[in-house]
């Protein structure tokens, strides 16, 4: 009366090999672009035109490419933030929230002290950047640590939060008396825009994300906080057994990941819009969480694959000239997510056909 | 006639909650199964504009919301498959249908982006139960698809704890190792309830697209299939109680318009929006408090993939 009677059993792999996953990877991604052909089809586009428009757009260009890589930055940024969380099996889909909240402290500071220097404005952005994130972030983490409180509903919530705040300000205190009357606060000081390379709008926010990645890589590797990480997302009845304060990693744990996300934030405002605005994040957040995934949680997978996802938003913008809805954008993201998702079953699982033999 | 505008906001906090309502009656179903979809979002956005482009294409509102009810069953089945036969993370498979069906909504509604409606779902008054003064016009002058929720509700109430198949899905959610070694077959039932709570999340999505708002926009949904979720907590995954919290929501929800409407701006309208998304996280800590301290109800196995090697 077992599975002995099934022609299909899955047996699981140990661990899937590398050269699997990637390979996995790639060929989900090509599924979706095929998946999305039949529907872009269907609506009257030819495919082939589309996705070359949109790759040229995203890579065929200094321009282009520079481009992808200024999306890229918010995505690294809160890519890695997300894939802290879910290391421990804490479903954070607040980086939205946590990005604006980030925005939003950096903005405050650099719109009371417009004559501050650069060198002291812009390290006190960033801490309040991260702050306001890692704070924001802890409202769910509390719950969850204490009472078990489903953090993906409280994340999510407060990302709404978190908008309307922003839209308040922006829509009425913060409102630039010169900007016409659109949704968006007065422009920074010089002092509180971040470098840019070259004539690019690439800023120093890419050495955050990258230094960031490199950090948490070793710290996953090499300290103490990483290995406990590593065994509570595993296995948090062996972790508790093993002494591990899993509390107070969970607290930790959230606030980091939500001021890798309101870093994000910061950076967007001080590098790229200059001023706090209405929709400053086209969903960096909720894409922050596909790249984390995508990537499988690795620190270096996560920037290379924010480079990709940053290249689908810029080639996204691309082909909405020619008509093709900006809703597309997400939906290729979420086709993709979902042939990765269903494919891990091929890494992680050996497919046995025929009888097994009974035990 | 102070009165009247209190008979006018409760019988418009109950509009504003139906679309709630059927969403979370969709997921207590699947989480009674043991299935926690995050889909409600993307299946209801879907429904939303399914059941709206075909309104308009035949001008039959009932044709659009069945066929909101089968897109909801469809993006569900998606679900189902990569959760229950390849065992995918529910969670972040939730996630992925959100973000497709806001993505898939986003694309095929396009070109209905300001198109009317030429029919929808209106109000019909019930006889002599719509005369009972207060009780009347707030809660029997409304669509069919209301009143379609008045019998749902006790139903799905009597089929949990008062019939066999409803024993079943309460065993398959608590503990599907003792129901699978009964004969249940936990792989074929599950996929039913998902599948059912979609059809619930498509036809709520149907609700806000053909009668509430009757027109179809981006992202229209605006976290209420979010709020679903956290309801389906706070009723403790009984029908019941979900009907009178999805009330509570739609009326949070509607108090903000009629302060804006009625130009009270002591307080911006933003803070306004944000009561719907407040009461959720105070809700949702409440209700998980109490169920910690009381050890009630939270289906066992609920949010783990069945392996029958591993039981």
């Amino acid at each position: 009366m077992s599975s002995s009677n099934k022609l299909i059993t899955w047996q699981k792999r140990l661990a899937p090999s590398p050269t699997m996953t990637v390979a996995v990877t790639v060929s989900s991604i090509l599924l979706a672009l095929l998946f999305g052909s039949v529907l872009l089809i269907s609506t009257g586009f030819s495919p082939l035109e589309v996705y070359h428009d949109m790759f040229t757009g995203a890579y065929g260009s200094t321009y282009g490419l520079s481009e992808t890589i200024v999306k890229a930055i918010p995505l690294m940024l809160a890519g890695l933030g997300v894939s802290i969380a879910f290391r421990m099996q804490l479903w954070n889909i607040g980086a939205e929230g946590q990005f604006y909240m980030g925005a939003f402290g950096a903005s405050g500071l650099a719109l009371a002290f417009p004559s501050w220097p650069g060198y002291i404005l812009l390290p006190l952005m960033v801490v309040a950047g991260c702050a306001m994130g890692g704070l924001w972030a802890l409202l769910s983490a509390v719950p969850k640590a204490k009472w078990n409180v489903n953090e993906v509903i409280t994340t999510l919530m407060l990302n709404y939060v978190a908008i309307l705040w922003v839209d308040y300000l922006v829509y009425g205190p913060w409102k630039d008396p010169q900007g016409h009357n659109f949704p968006l606060s007065a422009r920074f000081s010089p002092g509180a825009t971040l470098p840019a390379f070259g004539n690019t709008r690439v800023h120093l926010g890419l050495v955050f994300a990258i230094v960031a990645a490199a950090i948490i890589y070793l710290a996953l590797r090499r300290t103490r906080w990483g290995f406990e990480i590593r065994v509570i997302g595993e296995n948090s009845r062996a972790a508790s057994y093993a002494g591990m304060n899993i509390r107070r990693n969970v607290l930790l744990a959230m606030f980091i990941s939500g001021a890798l996300a309101g870093l994000a934030g910061m950076s967007e405002v001080a590098g790229i819009t200059h001023r706090i605005q209405h929709d400053i994040s086209p969903g960096y957040g909720y894409t922050a969480v596909i790249i984390a995934w995508l990537a499988k949680l690795h620190p270096v997978a996560i920037v290379l694959v924010s480079v990709l996802f940053g290249g689908l938003i810029v080639g996204g913008y691309t082909v909405q000239t020619s008509g093709v809805p900006s809703a597309t954008v997400y939906m290729l993201q979420g086709a993709i997510l979902f042939f990765v998702l269903g494919s891990e079953i091929v890494t992680h699982y050996r497919i046995h056909f025929g009888r097994k033999e009974e035990e | 006639m102070a009165g009247s505008i209190w008979i006018a906001a409760l019988a418009t906090a109950i509009t504003a909650g139906t679309p709630i309502l059927y969403a979370a009656l969709g997921e207590i179903i699947a989480e009674r199964a043991g299935v926690m979809n995050l889909g409600v979002e993307g299946m209801m956005l879907v429904g939303a504009v399914t059941g709206f482009m075909v309104g308009v294409q035949t001008s039959q509102p009932w044709l659009g919301f069945l066929a909101a009810i089968l897109a909801g069953g469809t993006s569900a089945t998606v679900f189902a498959f990569l959760t229950i036969t390849l065992r995918a993370n529910q969670v972040v498979t939730g996630l992925a249908l959100t973000i497709f069906g806001t993505g898939l909504s986003g694309f095929l509604g396009k070109p209905y982006i300001g198109v009317p409606l030429p029919l929808s779902f209106k109000p019909i008054d019930i006889p002599v139960l719509s005369r009972i003064p207060v009780i009347g016009p707030v809660l029997f002058h409304h669509d069919v698809l209301v009143y379609l929720t008045y019998i749902l509700v006790p139903l799905l109430w009597y089929y949990f704890h008062r019939t066999r198949p409803g024993l079943s899905l309460r065993a398959i959610g608590e503990n599907p190792g003792a129901a699978d070694a009964l004969g249940v077959d936990i792989f074929k039932l599950r996929y039913l309830y998902v599948i059912i709570g979609g059809m619930l999340a498509g036809a709520g999505g149907a609700y806000l697209s053909l009668a509430y708002a009757p027109s179809w926009l981006e992202n229209m949904t605006a976290g209420r299939g979010w709020i679903a979720v956290a309801l389906v907590i706070f009723a403790m995954w009984d029908p019941v109680k979900a009907m009178i919290g999805s009330y509570l929501f739609g009326g949070a929800d509607a108090l903000s318009y009629t302060f804006q409407a009625a130009n009270i701006t002591i307080v911006p309208t933003f803070f306004f929006k944000m009561i719907p998304y407040f009461l959720t996280l105070i809700v949702v800590i409440l209700a998980t408090r109490r169920t910690l301290v009381k050890h009630i109800v939270t289906p066992g196995a609920l949010g783990i993939p069945y392996d029958r090697e591993e039981r």
